[in-house]
């Protein structure tokens, strides 16, 4: 088809046959934009249309649902800039604002680990600097296959090179996040990367073209033939063997051109050079047009011919679904666009003026003095389909659920006890995490306080008064598996648990909720339940969600992933240097459990590593008793009780004293009060482990007591080994001891083993 | 008394230039920030060329970084005597630039290693380490891809014989490079290049350790009493 399909050619041609089955699009959503035009589309226009109205960009399964996180949202008025934006805005005091978003990137990190784990990053960064925010670090939560499986190294090691060659080559330290090994990841893993913007209130940008007669400008990268397809097909489309012909379909990132793209549009907004501003991330130069005339005065002209390209063949329809990376297009008064365009030749960054906001409401695209699109934006950007899919508990789950760890032989003397201690530390979801987190750059802008293996990571944002921000990233499948409405909280909890025991309050909620097909009831429902499930919790924990992102059709064949809601909880801190970290280095101190430990192992990681099995039901949510211990940890950090805190989670109190003696370098002695198997493996939420500092045991008792926190002294922090004994009528009974050595090597030696 | 000014270069890609400022300011100098597209000194009393990605490290390491228009009114100023540090992507300049022997290779594992790493300073006698004790251990974080220091036979022993190593890896060699270097100066002292960031070892609550202050604090004292 050389002769160009304008709007005229469709006037004249309504009954051309048209590829939208093969975009992606049913039959009456076709014929719903037939109706809104009141003609065929174009291709271009079919082209806009399929991948704005994909499930990646539409949210059209998942709008019903996710309309929960505003109706249900708590009273606050920390939001600058709610859901709906490219991220949310929250007010962290002084006069700073804090934006933060995390978004999926799995399929494309499965067919190209490398630059699809490279591109997740860059997409959300190029989201945080939209909104008027510096980056100043990466997180993220990458889900495998089991460490032992054939196709994991490949996977880990192309998505760890990738988050760390684009990370560290933009100069944003990477200070935490997760990695996960199951089963359920192997043919669909998850990466999930987040971003962290600080601004100054005055200085939020929106995604919006106001102002008619103010040119609109494509800047960054060239737009060349990546990604094309790529939000219809690659991001939504189930994975199956012959995926692997779609490998060009994988954009390519350049984290040159995104850190010269940072310090760019920085000066730009220092300058106040720009109306309104967005980032081509999926559907690209569609979706930002769309959206950014839907926001404004409602109109735009654009010349196709002026997008600069890196393949002078491409279609304008190729263009206009074009997922190459490092681009931005911002709305700019003319009298400003010499300035602009000056800026943008400082750091050599090629820029184009490609069109005009207009106040006619429509978007008209003309190609070689063409008109291909004529179209009423928000049709495209915000009037797509909504489905309300038919759900039902997935079949298998009531069997499940019956299927109680409880029938699984426990570790019943004290060797096994230690044996199991070490097992678990050893075992791939508890060991250390060094070899990744040791390839990516954790110093960078020099504001990092804490980074994993710590429970947050924490930066400080204000040199002068020591304002800093705490943020955890949590997901646990297995439970949202057994039980998707509780497991969502779990994750909510675990991560706002994370961020307290920093000493940080916990503020505001960002979500990434990695589901299989919408169109599979049974995940249809799971979604339902999570979804519900993290709504509530947010609202009983008084901290609002500010945006977030769904991924769907993760599973192979028919069979999904886990539920995987993935959620990061913001925290702040008045004075960061009154953060406490999770090692134990203070001889001497006093150790206690804060919370209250019931034996809970339906999906624990006790029973994964040592049966493989999941079944029962998840901890018990207590969000009554997890808002208490924050408001201990809060208090007791700021006043300086605690010389070290840590949050018990995965493998319970067992890891996290492993965690925290290998972290310091001390050992420990501690007295178990009851069950030891209990005591050491349960996952009851709201717990964490401090070690007190001498002459304030009788000030955290109180601060305690006021909360409702139960307390249990556990022993003291010292020597160079994990020393555990029993309480009994007869005064504590040894049962085991483990050098600090042995530990050690059992907790390290894992991933270098599988990954190296 | 004007406190000292010490410039720093950012290239595009540079990474740690706000941080080699701020270790400059607590070392009690002033920053100032260099463009690399100028050719103007501004008349700065030393030069730290800070760590990063310099285009993107597409090329060799620092190879387009060193035909930088500020480059060339660095070079003579440096044989002139001008102190200059070089840290990580900034060694890399550095050494392509020839004001340092040598080159730095990918790393030995081929990966991005980012550690605490313990060092000892060989050389006291440079512009930047005066501060320290000769054999005096301190740690200070290493991250970088390219940091596997390489040199022929010839220069490496010429560089051993004079003392030039000014800091050695302990414990572990981190990147593989030859004879545990860390770091090198040229004849005269007044150029250093480090692949370890000292910047990022200045304050306790961010750094592993205080332990890097002391290069800043070396050219602060060596300005003072100039």
């Amino acid at each position: 088809m050389s002769q160009v399909d304008s709007v005229s050619v469709a006037l004249q041609t309504p009954g051309q046959p048209q590829p939208y089955k093969e975009l992606g699009m049913q039959d009456d959503e076709y014929q719903r934009v037939r109706e809104i035009l009141g003609r065929r589309p174009t291709s271009a226009e079919l082209a806009i249309y399929s991948v704005m109205w994909s499930e990646h960009c539409s949210y059209k399964s998942s709008k019903v649902h996710l309309r929960q996180f505003a109706d249900k949202a708590p009273q606050t008025d920390i939001l600058l800039v709610g859901m709906g934006e490219n991220a949310g805005v929250v007010d962290v005091g002084q006069g700073w604002a804090v934006t933060f978003k995390v978004e999926s990137h799995n399929h494309p990190s499965y067919v190209e680990p490398y630059q699809g784990a490279a591109t997740g990053v860059g997409g959300i960064v190029r989201d945080i600097i939209s909104m008027g925010a510096r980056p100043v670090a990466v997180m993220d939560s990458l889900r495998f296959g089991p460490a032992d499986a054939p196709d994991t190294r490949r996977v880990l090691d192309g998505v760890v090179r990738g988050i760390g060659g684009y990370g560290n080559s933009l100069g944003l330290p990477n200070i935490g996040g997760e990695v996960v090994f199951d089963k359920s990841y192997a043919a669909n893993p998850l990466v999930n990367a987040l971003c962290i913007g600080v601004l100054r209130h005055e200085d939020i940008k929106l995604a919006a073209a106001p102002g008619p007669g103010n040119k609109v400008i494509l800047f960054g990268a060239g737009t060349g033939p990546d990604g094309i397809g790529g939000a219809s097909v690659l991001a939504s489309a189930t994975f199956e063997e012959e995926s692997h012909k779609k490998r060009p379909a994988v954009q390519v990132g350049d984290p040159f051109m995104e850190k010269l793209l940072i310090e760019c549009c920085l000066e730009l907004y220092r300058e106040d050079l720009v109306v309104g501003i967005q980032d081509l991330g999926a559907a690209g130069v569609s979706c930002a047009t769309t959206e950014l005339a839907a926001a404004g005065t409602g109109g735009m002209i654009v010349d196709l011919n002026a997008v600069p390209l890196r393949d002078a063949t491409l279609r304008p329809e190729e263009i206009l679904m074009s997922e190459s990376q490092e681009r931005m297009m911002a709305v700019v008064t003319p009298a400003l666009v010499p300035r602009f365009l000056e800026i943008c030749a400082k750091w050599e960054i090629p820029a184009s003026v490609i069109g005009e906001v207009t106040d006619t409401g429509r978007l008209i695209m003309t190609w070689h003095g063409e008109v291909i699109v004529d179209l009423p934006p928000r049709t495209a950007a915000h009037d797509g389909p909504v489905y309300s899919r038919p759900m039902s508990p997935p079949p298998e789950l009531a069997a499940l659920q019956a299927d109680s760890p409880g029938r699984l032989h426990r570790p019943s003397n004290a060797d096994e006890l230690r044996r199991t201690v070490l097992w678990l530390a050893a075992s791939p979801n508890l060991a250390s995490k060094e070899w990744v987190t040791s390839q990516y750059d954790r110093y960078v802008l020099g504001n990092t306080v804490l980074a994993m293996p710590e429970d947050s990571g924490v930066l400080r944002l204000d040199d002068e008064t020591g304002l800093g921000i705490a943020l955890s990233l949590d997901g646990n499948g297995r439970y949202a598996k057994l039980e998707p409405y509780a497991g969502a909280q779990l994750a909510l909890s675990e991560a706002y648990r994370n961020v307290a025991v920093t000493g940080a309050r916990p503020l505001a909620v960002t979500n990434c909720l990695n589901f299989g097909s919408p169109e599979d009831p049974g995940v249809m429902w799971e979604f339902a339940r999570a979804v519900e499930g993290l709504a509530d919790a947010c609202l009983a924990l008084g901290v609002p969600v500010t945006g977030g992102n769904v991924s769907f059709y993760n599973q192979t064949g028919s069979t999904p992933i886990n539920p995987t809601p993935v959620i990061g909880v913001l925290g702040v801190h008045d004075d960061v240097r009154r953060r406490v970290s999770m090692a134990f280095a203070a001889e001497g101190t006093t150790l206690l459990l804060l919370g209250e430990t019931r034996g809970e192992f339906g999906g624990s990681e006790w029973a994964h590593v040592v049966y493989g099995q999941l079944g029962g039901l998840p901890p018990m949510v207590d969000l009554r008793a997890e808002a208490a211990l924050a408001s201990v940890m809060v208090t007791g950090c700021y006043e300086g009780f605690f010389a070290a805190a840590h949050d018990l989670s995965d493998g319970g109190l067992s890891q996290a004293l492993v965690e925290s003696c290998l972290r310091g370098g001390l050992g420990c002695q501690v007295t178990l009060p009851g069950d030891p198997f209990a005591m050491l493996f349960s996952e009851s939420v709201a717990r964490a482990v401090v070690a007190v500092r001498p002459g304030f045991e009788g000030h955290v008792a109180a601060l305690c007591e006021q909360a409702g926190t139960p307390v249990t002294r556990l022993g003291m922090v010292g020597g160079d080994s994990l020393n555990v004994a029993l309480q009994t009528a007869e005064g504590a009974q040894p049962l085991f001891s483990i050098p600090l050595q042995e530990l050690r090597e059992a907790h390290e030696q894992t991933l270098p083993r599988y990954a190296g | 008394m004007s406190p000292a000014r010490v410039g720093v270069i950012t290239f595009p890609g540079s990474l740690d230039d706000r941080d080699a400022a701020r270790a400059v300011r607590i070392a009690g100098a002033e920053p100032v920030p260099l463009w690399h597209a100028d050719h103007d000194l501004q008349g700065v009393d030393a030069v730290v060329l800070p760590g990063g990605f310099s285009y993107g490290d597409y090329l060799r390491a620092g190879a387009i970084a060193r035909f930088a228009p500020l480059m060339a009114e660095l070079v003579p100023a440096a044989h002139a005597g001008l102190p200059v540090l070089g840290i990580c992507n900034g060694f890399q300049v550095l050494c392509e630039s020839h004001l340092l022997p040598g080159a730095l290779l990918p790393n030995a594992g081929l990966h991005f290693v980012c550690r605490d790493q313990r060092l000892r300073i060989d050389n006291v006698a440079t512009a930047w380490t005066s501060e320290y004790a000769k054999g005096q251990e301190v740690v200070v974080p290493i991250k970088n891809m390219d940091g596997c220091f390489t040199a022929d036979a010839a220069t490496l022993a010429e560089l051993e014989s004079s003392g030039r190593v000014v800091a050695r890896y302990l414990d572990v060699n981190p990147n593989g490079s030859l004879g545990d270097i860390a770091g090198i100066t040229n004849e005269a002292g007044n150029v250093v290049g480090l692949m370890p960031h000292p910047e990022h070892a200045v304050e306790s609550l961010t750094g592993p350790t205080t332990d890097g202050l002391g290069f800043f604090t070396s050219i602060v004292k060596r300005l003072v009493n100039a």
